[in-house]
């Protein structure tokens, strides 16, 4: 099904508001929606809440062959799902160039900038690793998908055991929880996602659109950043124009905020 | 990669350029008679092939129509025979999917699409030989391509990677830079009014090193759009001499 499409004077509106600095949600420009984290009873669920977009991942993982070109690491895999529950535009089953976005973009974000030793998920080195397996699906859609799909991500690696395992000679065993204690896995840094979108030709900067302000801006710009203040990845999207100053200032001073939350 | 030196002692890097460098940049336009607009460019050893036809009536779905700008369409896809190893899947993957998107949405800011409403462009480009920077040549080619179909920009778009080495910014990364772990920046710029038109990094940097890191990719993409000038003009004093003006 086709999303509504948004009349002129919504648009309107919503572009004049923002020129005299008020949001919808009586947001200031920098301010973040209330997160809310809540984590399930399996290790490795995890249900984030950005003001009422609403995001679940969950990590499993599994005994695989490692690739070719890397046998002592293990390897990571990312799999987002934009459920029709979340909003009436996603369809189930079709990629679309929302979902290829929001994946890559994680998994340059988690993948690219190394923030899981993946060496020390290898068991035999060229013969058995541990595949870890992400899996994101979107519960609600109210704007930035991608800043919550990182925060769901990262949690739920964090929050993650995996099995123990014991290698005699050539034979290798799966300990169950009962049998040993499962083991985390290490977590180097914590990079978060922070998004900004902007209006009127890069005039106006906004932290965290919501739905409405999605659909009126002109670009996008995603910032993933730790809290050693290291940018772990930047992509901009949308048709937008920046400037170097617009590009590289303001965002970085405002990503700093979000990443300081986080312990 | 262990033990491989990006950079030496004396500033030299693993093929004898120094730090700002660009690779040697070959292009020829109007590659294909038959095609709207083509061209072929090789910088260093990464080679690419864009063809542009259009603009053209909407082809598939009718309803992606614009009623006041052109859709432009991209796909980028890689020859099999592109990288050290032969490539399984072409296009249709992950990566293949996103660098088309880049690529439309870098077109999309600099093509002046207003003036062909209800119509469509398609930006076609291929890798022949990745040898690094393959999205930053892909832009390079289509620039070309689409000057060469006669299709109105507002500027030449130009784009580099670069990374970070030893505190220094290496300008146009070739593949063992840009595997060897630093970071990698891709810039696509409209060099007269310094207007970004995509940027996208990799791998972690300080953001204290942000502030050079985007200097030096704005001046090399800077030098690039220099070279695509001098091909330009170049390719128009011939075709002028062919049809004897």
């Amino acid at each position: 099904m086709r999303d509504t499409p948004l009349s002129n004077c919504e648009r309107d509106f919503l572009l004049k508001a923002i020129e005299e600095k008020k949001r919808l949600d009586g947001r200031q420009t920098y301010d973040y929606r209330n997160i809310k984290i809540t984590f399930g009873t399996d290790y490795g669920c995890c249900f984030v809440d950005l003001g009422k977009t609403r995001v679940m991942a969950q990590v499993s993982c599994e005994l695989v062959t490692p690739k070719e070109s890397r046998p002592n690491e293990g390897i990571m895999f990312f799999n987002l799902e934009l459920s029709p529950m979340a909003s009436p535009a996603f369809e189930l089953g079709r990629s679309s160039e929302l979902l290829v976005k929001l994946n890559r973009q994680l998994e340059r974000c988690l993948r690219n900038s190394k923030c899981i030793d993946t060496e020390s998920l290898c068991v035999v080195s060229g013969e058995k690793v541990w595949q870890i397996r992400v899996d994101v699906h979107m519960l609600n859609h109210d704007g930035n998908l991608m800043d919550a799909t990182s925060i769901a991500a990262i949690a739920a690696l964090s929050h993650f055991k995996r099995p123990d395992v014991g290698i005699q000679g050539d034979e290798v065993t799966v300990y169950s929880p009962e049998e040993r204690d499962p083991i985390a896995l290490s977590v180097y840094h914590m990079p978060i996602c922070v998004s900004f979108s902007f209006f009127q030709q890069g005039t106006y900067l906004l932290v965290d659109p919501c739905e409405r302000e999605e659909r009126v801006m002109d670009g996008l710009l995603m910032i993933a950043m730790n809290k050693h203040r290291e940018i772990c990845s930047i992509q901009s999207s949308g048709g937008i124009m920046l400037l170097k100053e617009q590009a590289s200032k303001h965002p970085v001073t405002g990503a700093i905020l979000p990443s300081r939350h986080w312990p | 990669m262990a033990g491989l030196e990006l950079l030496s002692d004396q500033g030299y890097r693993l093929d004898g350029r120094k730090a700002p460098e660009l690779r040697k940049v070959q292009a020829r336009m109007g590659v294909f008679a038959q095609a709207d607009g083509s061209a072929y460019i090789e910088q260093g050893n990464t080679k690419a092939l864009a063809v542009v036809y259009g603009p053209h009536e909407m082809r598939g779905s009718r309803s992606r129509t614009l009623h006041d700008r052109a859709v432009i369409n991209c796909q980028y896809s890689m020859a099999t025979f592109s990288t050290a190893e032969r490539k399984r899947r072409p296009h249709g993957d992950r990566k293949s999917t996103e660098m088309s998107l880049h690529l439309k949405q870098t077109f999309e800011a600099a093509v002046m699409t207003q003036l062909y409403p209800r119509s469509q462009i398609d930006i076609y480009v291929k890798v022949l030989q990745a040898d690094g920077g393959n999205y930053s040549v892909c832009v390079n080619a289509a620039t070309l391509a689409v000057i060469d179909a006669g299709i109105p920009m507002r500027d030449y778009v130009c784009a580099c990677t670069v990374g970070f080495v030893d505190e220094t910014p290496l300008a146009d990364l070739c593949f063992a830079e840009e595997s060897g772990g630093g970071s990698s920046l891709a810039l696509a710029l409209l060099p007269r009014g310094g207007q970004i038109a995509l940027l996208q990094m990799d791998a972690r940097l300080h953001q204290d090193h942000l502030e050079t890191l985007m200097e030096a990719a704005m001046t090399a993409c800077k030098g690039v759009s220099k070279v695509l000038d001098e091909v330009v003009r170049q390719h128009l004093q011939e075709v002028s001499v062919l049809t004897g003006e």
